[in-house]
């Protein structure tokens, strides 16, 4: 019962077999094997599993991969450049220690970049809103903030 | 978990929706709710139609002294419009406070109302503007208030086989607001509250004090009677009995409510 989708992912178009019920988050885990996105709930509540779809935030686990059909996701593959330079958000959250065991980073940082690319003057409290579905565990949020504002600020310098 | 098996095709037109809905299929839209009760297998549908590809399900304009809103529109783009921000604000705030930003980007007004969550904000923002919504089905469209579509927990008048199409703000709801009271930034109200003060005088409406979005009849009856603010907020919980739960007591519900309902009110008197 596959349905054949074309979703194009960190710039490569992939055109697969799905079965409809399959999940974008365990599309892009199992059938890609781009397992930098994490699966941390089943209630659609900690945002580990944020991509991009069309430029927008979404929780891949919360979207089915035949709902992606024609459409453009980007994840946290697509951040490093292909010399491997990190992007700046990767570099902010290295530099200002924005993460501790760094399984919700990934969806972190794509849930930041959704602010900052739609609105490189975001506040602290702006951005503070735009996470306000990821969950850490680890860190207290106060340097993934530091993170997000270093990396804003790199970005509208470059 | 993983959903049931299921069929799914992607409708381009509200024509192609309704036929899918004829034959069975559930309305699949921003998936917000749907998806996670389909992970817990709360809900299996055999089938789902998608309509997220029906351009005309998307999208606010003016229609005479209403606003015509797409069922299909996110509440990302609801608490943005211009529109609703200047003529029934109720709506923009609540749209604005909905879970996350992954969440409003992809949710609906017209998956929130036909969804009927008893804790959810825009049934009870839209009941305070005093909205509605076009159906539409087999035997064509009919208008329904908002105060008459929802029921029960989770259960509306629509039939399987109509669709929401639109929702309609009345364009009188600009001194509005919304209220709500959570733990976390991304949940639901615990109780939230609408106020929209118009020229018919002064609508409130709650969420999270029972089985479906309540009117609150006393505290409209004091204001319009030109009682005091501290008279309405003593009778602002009069007829309701909020379930006790791990989130509080039925007293203290009932407090929240004309703490909340005085908040909505002073805000929207304020604009
Ligand atoms: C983590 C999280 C936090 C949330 N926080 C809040 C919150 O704070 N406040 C709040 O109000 N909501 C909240 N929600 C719910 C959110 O608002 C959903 O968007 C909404 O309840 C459903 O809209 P949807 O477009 O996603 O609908 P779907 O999930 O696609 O559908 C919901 C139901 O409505 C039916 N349906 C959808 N569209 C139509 C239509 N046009 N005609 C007929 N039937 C239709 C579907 O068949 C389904 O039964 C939250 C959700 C999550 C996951
Ligand atoms: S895995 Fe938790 S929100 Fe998607
Ligand atoms: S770094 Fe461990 S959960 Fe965020």
């Amino acid at each position: 019962m596959g349905q054949s989708i074309t979703v194009t992912v960190n710039g490569t178009v992939h055109t697969a077999e799905v079965e409809p019920r399959t999940l974008l988050v365990h599309f892009l885990r199992e059938q890609l094997n781009l397992t930098g996105t994490h699966i941390g709930c089943d209630t659609s509540t900690c945002g580990c599993c944020t991509v991009h779809l069309d430029g927008d935030t979404i929780l891949a686990c919360s979207t089915l991969a035949v709902q992606c059909d024609g459409s453009e996701v980007r994840t946290v593959e697509g951040l490093q450049a292909d010399d491997g330079a990190l992007h700046p958000i990767q570099q902010a959250f290295h530099e200002n220690h924005g993460l501790q065991c760094g399984f919700c980073t990934p969806g972190m940082m794509m849930a930041a970049l959704g602010v900052i690319e739609q609105q490189p003057d975001a506040s602290d409290d702006e951005i503070r809103e735009a996470l306000e579905g990821n969950l850490c565990r680890c860190t207290g949020y106060q340097n993934i903030v530091a993170s997000v504002r270093a990396a804003a600020d790199q970005m509208a310098r470059s | 978990m993983i959903p049931s098996t299921l069929e799914y095709t992607k409708a381009r037109s509200i024509d192609e929706a309704l036929a899918a809905v004829a034959a069975g299929a559930r309305p699949l839209a921003g998936g917000m709710s749907l998806l996670p009760m389909m992970r817990l297998r709360l809900a299996s549908p055999g089938a789902v139609v998608d309509l997220g590809g029906v351009p005309e399900l998307v999208g606010v304009c003016e229609d005479g002294d209403e606003l015509a809103v797409g069922a299909m529109t996110t509440h990302r783009a609801i608490a943005n419009d211009p529109l609703i921000a200047r003529h029934c604000h109720v709506v923009a705030q609540a749209a604005a406070g909905v879970g996350s930003m992954t969440i409003r980007n992809r949710g609906t007004i017209g998956g929130s109302l036909a969804h009927a969550d008893p804790h959810g904000d825009l049934p009870a923002a839209i009941l305070a503007a005093g909205g509605a919504v076009i159906v539409r089905g087999p035997g064509g469209e009919r208008r329904v208030d908002v105060g008459d579509l929802i029921t029960s927990y989770l259960t509306t008048t629509i039939a399987d086989d109509e669709l929401i199409t639109q929702v309609r703000l009345p364009k009188d709801a600009a001194q509005s607001a919304y209220a709500k009271f959570h733990r976390r930034a991304i949940d639901w109200s615990i109780i939230g509250v609408g106020v929209s003060i118009g020229a018919d005088g002064v609508r409130a409406a709650a969420t999270g004090v029972g089985e479906r979005p309540m009117r609150l009849t006393g505290f409209e009856s004091v204001l319009d009677g030109g009682g005091s603010l501290e008279a309405a907020i003593a009778r602002a919980a009069e007829g309701l009995s909020p379930t006790a739960d791990l989130d509080g007591s039925t007293e203290y519900k009932q407090h929240l409510v004309g703490v909340l309902a005085a908040r909505a009110y002073a805000e929207a008197s304020s604009r």
